[in-house]
């Protein structure tokens, strides 16, 4: 028996403190160890095989030459592939089958897995699946996402497809400004560092997965869905994680994983290339989107219309909601936002960073400032008149509505005062410079969470979360949190994660994980302290409560939450060459408490450097003869390199909020939000020429040329 | 990634004679290009014959003023050697605009100069491409052909030279030396690249198992007050869309001698003759740069997506030529 004294309540606290990732030693020495990298004893191998046609059915699958090379176990496909469920009910999004694979002879796009040859080793696996043949019935394909497909519809996700109210066409006409443009965003992937890999081995009718994703209660859950378990019969491991954005879900490879190492009844581990990873872990869809505004002449708002329309393919329903920024950021009288989706013979897109608002914003806040400058108004001036009290959707009060501070803010450090509002009237040798800028909001959400909190008899505290830190810091943030919860330095808490042993946790996705996790973490820590000081004894095995945010959640006022921020960008344009640099970007956000000024800042930066990427280079291309992607790797889907990204600022302001009981926002996607209109923005101060479609190529520069000034 | 044999060559004669034996040998430099072509199921080679070790790494200055450069100088070495610098900084700066610094410290001149196209159907074996399966088609004429050939092209192929370094070499005469089994050889670089024509597989006049040796630049004074400028998707670590290596010689405001090759517009570097014929004897100013690269282009045959290529490289003559000419006045 141990006593553990706690610090004062008066101690300062860690959270707002700058504190280094806490797995940040290991991270570098290469001790921490990544999905591929467990060694095991009686590990085989598997390499999937993809679909090269884009549409039709599997004739054959010719396993027999395939068999016979060496090492080679067994050949998965749809015609010996154990069943899987697929009616299952999910725990996010819509009904999907994109990773229920070898269940049937259809193929519903290029890149989409056949096959699994399973060998004694990744090599004499991959020469076996390149070697397998498959014949197919190849049927006519059809990826082609233009604004007038007929057969266009919304579906209602975890927010409605179409929001209205108000007399769109009277409030137009009746308006002394109108905007009316057509924007288009490209396909875009998530380009994480870490492919996607997965080591599954059956025990006992039990399933051990050791796996790269953003929740491991959520994958455990999916596969008890499709192999028909108890959640209780499958542990999900995943505790380093090289980025997911978005993408690291259930998708194949675990599926096909599990499926071959229960019918070898030994390990196995599938690890997808960069180029399956094109095809098979989802991806941003291409949008087409319409933005209708109209301002009286003072600029305030009369209407507001906002359509899109994605891709999704024909295994599941995935609507982007690019409609929603404007369901929070402006008002009007007559107010319309659709988000469409019209399925097609492509891979299932999925979430990726800040779905929806990333390339929504795009999109409206290229028109406000298309409106702006039809005004005569400063954009920042044109913003702040039409900064709406309430929710413009929902008539709900915000929970802490600080745009208008980010803007000022943002202003004064960018030197936005005196900003002459011409544009292509800058010269610096042969580059046109220009300056813009955008308006950001992204959902401040939580999920229910569970942690546990053990006192340890040696005066530490351990914390078990199934929580993923993505790369994102949430490691160290849940650290400083539960750190300040129990009145302790962080020294004394050591957080683990990235097990579904731990119980039911929120996923690092939607900017909620911090969030989420927090809560559960503080609860925990206040039920641990009370405890704790009714009888301070700690036994020998140390003394753990549980906490379970379920019913907390629920008590939440209802209100607007969201994270807000203004984008500012310099750019400089050589009209002869279409080149475009970025020359400085500043983005000031309103996100609520941030936890750990290192990794937020760093996060922000990120998310900032995305924008960027989305602006000027990010663009997968689909081969309408073929139906998949040309040049599917990092060779030709370009991310900004090193060279493209200048001095990013990234910086906050207070955003308090005395009701939440975390008073934390989240902070993974605002940074892209509104970057990319205020990169677009500035290139048409730059050149007088407005550019409405994604990425902003040389080509398409040099064929908009700049205005004479 | 298929099985193959490796084998260490320990002097030039023993290479070409192990390459010479096998028929499914290929030489491996720095492998950049060949062991990511390997692993795609590109290139199949049988066996590789690794000759980094052979002594073709060094950089000299020849009797007449000229650069004699090894195969197997790194890029690295090539870009940062004083006299490359200060006799051709075209071509410094031609290499350090290409590819990343773990790349250039790895790849080697002979192996740049041989680096196969990054046409996307190319890279793609589950694609037609009649560079790698003759017969099968060209799906990039009728496809994604944003980065691919106006000029020199055919029906068969619309490929690019993806290569920066060759560009400048190109625009200064370089020789390229090799040796086979029956011995020694020489090629003007303008005749190493074969044209397109209906076999766009056969990408070299080399002879079968040639090695390449060096690379020679001859003394050109003009060189040393030389540019390379790249247009590219993004600022780094991407490949051309267009670029110019380029050297001028003015005097009394009269274009005395100049050199301009363009990279990314063909199967090879494309040496822009029509243009230099115009130029020599003409006022060096913004105009009649212009007309210069009109005259070139006037042989250009875009494809519907690439046509910004025609424009794209009249603004990069005229930039780099006039930047050239003031840098001359001064």
């Amino acid at each position: 028996m141990t006593t553990t004294p706690l610090r004062p309540a008066t101690a300062a606290g860690a959270v707002g403190t700058a504190h280094p990732r806490v797995e940040g030693l290991e991270k570098v020495t290469g001790a921490a160890r990544y999905a591929a990298e467990f060694p095991l004893p009686g590990l085989a191998h598997g390499w999937l095989v993809v679909s090269r046609v884009a549409r039709g059915r599997i004739r054959s699958v010719e396993t027999g030459p395939v068999l016979a090379m060496p090492g080679v176990l067994a050949v998965l496909h749809h015609g010996n592939a154990p069943r899987l469920r697929t009616d299952y009910e999910r725990q996010f999004g819509a009904h999907d089958q994109t990773a229920a694979v070898f269940q049937h002879d259809r193929v519903p796009h290029a890149g989409w897995p056949v096959a699994l040859v399973v060998a004694e080793t990744p090599e004499q696996a991959r020469e076996a699946a390149e070697s397998l043949t498959v014949t197919y019935e190849e049927e006519p394909h059809d990826i082609a996402l233009t604004a007038d497909r007929p057969e266009a519809r919304t579906v209602d996700d975890y927010l409605p497809g179409v929001t209205e109210k108000g007399d769109l066409e009277a409030e137009l006409a009746a308006s002394a400004a109108v905007v009316d443009a057509e924007y288009t965003t490209p396909e875009e992937h998530h380009a994480m560092m870490e492919p996607h890999a997965a080591t599954a081995r059956w025990e006992d009718g039990r399933l051990d997965l050791l796996d790269s994703n953003q929740g491991t209660t959520w994958v455990q859950s999916e596969l008890a869905g499709l192999f028909a378990l108890d959640p209780a019969d499958i542990r999900v491991r995943s505790e380093h994680i090289g980025g997911g954005f978005g993408s690291k879900g259930l998708r194949a490879h675990q599926v096909a994983a599990a499926m071959a190492a229960r019918v070898l009844d030994r390990p196995v581990r599938v690890v997808l290339t960069r180029r399956q990873m094109f095809s098979l872990t989802g991806h941003r869809s291409p949008t087409v989107q319409r933005v209708r505004l109209g301002a009286d002449a003072g600029g305030r708002l009369r209407a507001l219309e906002h359509r899109t329309l994605n891709h999704t393919s024909t295994v599941h329903e995935f609507l982007e909601l690019a409609s929603i920024p404007g369901r929070v950021l402006y008002d009007a009288d007559a107010h319309r936002t659709a988000s469409e989706l019209v399925p097609l013979d492509v891979p299932s897109p999925t979430w990726m960073r800040a779905p929806g608002e990333a390339p929504g914003s795009f999109a409206l806040e290229s028109a406000l400032d298309e409106l702006a400058e039809k005004l005569g108004i400063d954009p920042i001036e044109l913003r702040l008149r039409n900064d709406p009290e309430r929710g413009p959707v929902s008539g709900l009060p915000f929970a802490g509505r600080n745009l208008a501070a980010c803007f000022r803010e943002g202003a004064r450090r960018f030197g936005w005062a005196g900003r002459d509002p011409r544009p292509g009237v800058r010269r610096e040798g042969r580059w046109l410079l220009g300056t813009g800028t955008a308006a950001a909001s992204f959902g401040a959400g939580a999920g229910p969470s569970t942690a546990s909190l053990t006192a340890e008899p040696d005066g530490t505290f351990t914390v078990r979360i199934a929580a993923a830190d993505i790369g994102t810091g949430a490691r160290t943030a849940l650290t400083l949190v539960a750190a300040d919860a129990l009145e302790v330095t962080p020294d004394r808490v050591r957080v683990r994660i990235g097990d579904s042993a731990f119980g039911p946790a929120m996923i690092a996705g939607g900017s909620t994980g911090t969030r989420s996790w927090s809560w559960a973490v503080m609860a925990a820590a206040r039920e641990l302290r009370e405890r704790l000081a009714a009888a301070p004894d700690i036994p020998a095995d140390g003394l753990t409560v549980r906490a379970d945010t379920t019913e907390a959640l629920g008590t939440l006022s209802q209100k607007e939450r969201h994270s807000f921020g203004a984008q500012f960008a310099e750019v400089a344009v050589d009209p002869a060459t279409g080149e475009v640099r970025v020359r400085r970007m500043l983005g000031i956000f309103a996100a609520g408490r941030i936890v750990n000024p290192l990794t937020a800042r760093s996060q922000l930066v990120g998310g900032m450097t995305w924008g960027l990427s989305m602006a000027l280079h990010e663009e997968a291309v689909r081969d309408p003869a073929f139906g998949g992607l040309y040049g599917g790797d990092l060779a030709g889907y370009h991310i900004a390199s090193h060279a493209d990204v200048p001095a990013i600022e990234a910086d906050w302001v207070d955003d308090p909020d005395p009701e939440d009981p975390v008073g934390i926002k989240g902070i993974g996607e605002i940074g892209i939000v509104g970057a990319a209109a205020a990169v677009a923005n500035a290139v048409w101060h730059a050149t007088g020429v407005r550019h409405r479609h994604l990425p902003i190529r040389p080509d398409r520069v040099i064929a908009a040329g700049a205005v004479d000034a | 990634m298929r099985e193959f044999g490796y084998r260490r060559a320990d002097d030039v004669t023993g290479a070409v004679a192990l390459l010479d034996a096998d028929p499914g040998a290929r030489y491996l430099g720095g492998g950049t290009n060949l062991v990511d072509l390997m692993k795609t199921g590109v290139e199949r080679p049988a066996r590789l014959v690794d000759i980094r070790r052979l002594p073709l790494d060094g950089i000299e200055l020849t009797d007449d003023g000229g650069l004699r450069i090894g195969a197997t100088v790194t890029n690295s070495d090539l870009a940062a050697h004083p006299e490359v610098r200060r006799r051709c900084p075209a071509l410094s700066q031609a290499v350090l605009a290409g590819a990343s610094g773990q790349l250039r410290n790895m790849a080697t001149v002979g192996g740049n100069l041989l680096q196969r196209t990054r046409c996307g159907y190319f890279a793609d074996v589950t694609k037609p491409c009649n560079k790698r399966e003759p017969g099968s088609g060209c799906p990039a004429i009728e496809g994604e052909h944003r980065n691919h050939a106006i000029l020199g092209a055919s029906e068969h192929c619309v490929a690019v030279h993806p290569s920066d370094m060759a560009v400048a070499l190109s625009a200064f005469d370089a020789v390229v030396s090799y040796q086979t089994a029956d011995g020694p050889g020489e090629l003007p670089l303008a005749d190493l690249y074969l044209p397109v024509s209906d076999t766009p597989h056969r990408e070299t006049a080399l002879p079968r198992g040639a090695l390449i040796t060096a690379v020679t630049l001859p003394a050109a004074p003009v060189a040393a007050r030389s540019r390379y400028r790249k247009v590219r998707e993004r600022a780094s670590y991407a490949f051309a869309i267009g670029s110019v290596a380029a050297a001028l010689e003015v005097h009394d405001g009269v274009v005395r001698d100049v050199r301009l090759a363009f990279g990314a517009v063909a199967s090879r570097p494309w040496r822009a003759h029509a243009a230099e014929r115009a130029l020599v004897g003409s006022p060096a100013d913004a105009e009649h740069f212009a007309a210069a690269a009109d005259a070139e282009l006037a042989a250009a045959r875009p494809l519907p997506d690439n046509a910004y290529k025609v424009t794209l490289m009249r603004n990069l003559v005229v930039a780099v030529l006039t930047d050239l000419a003031q840098e001359a006045a001064r």
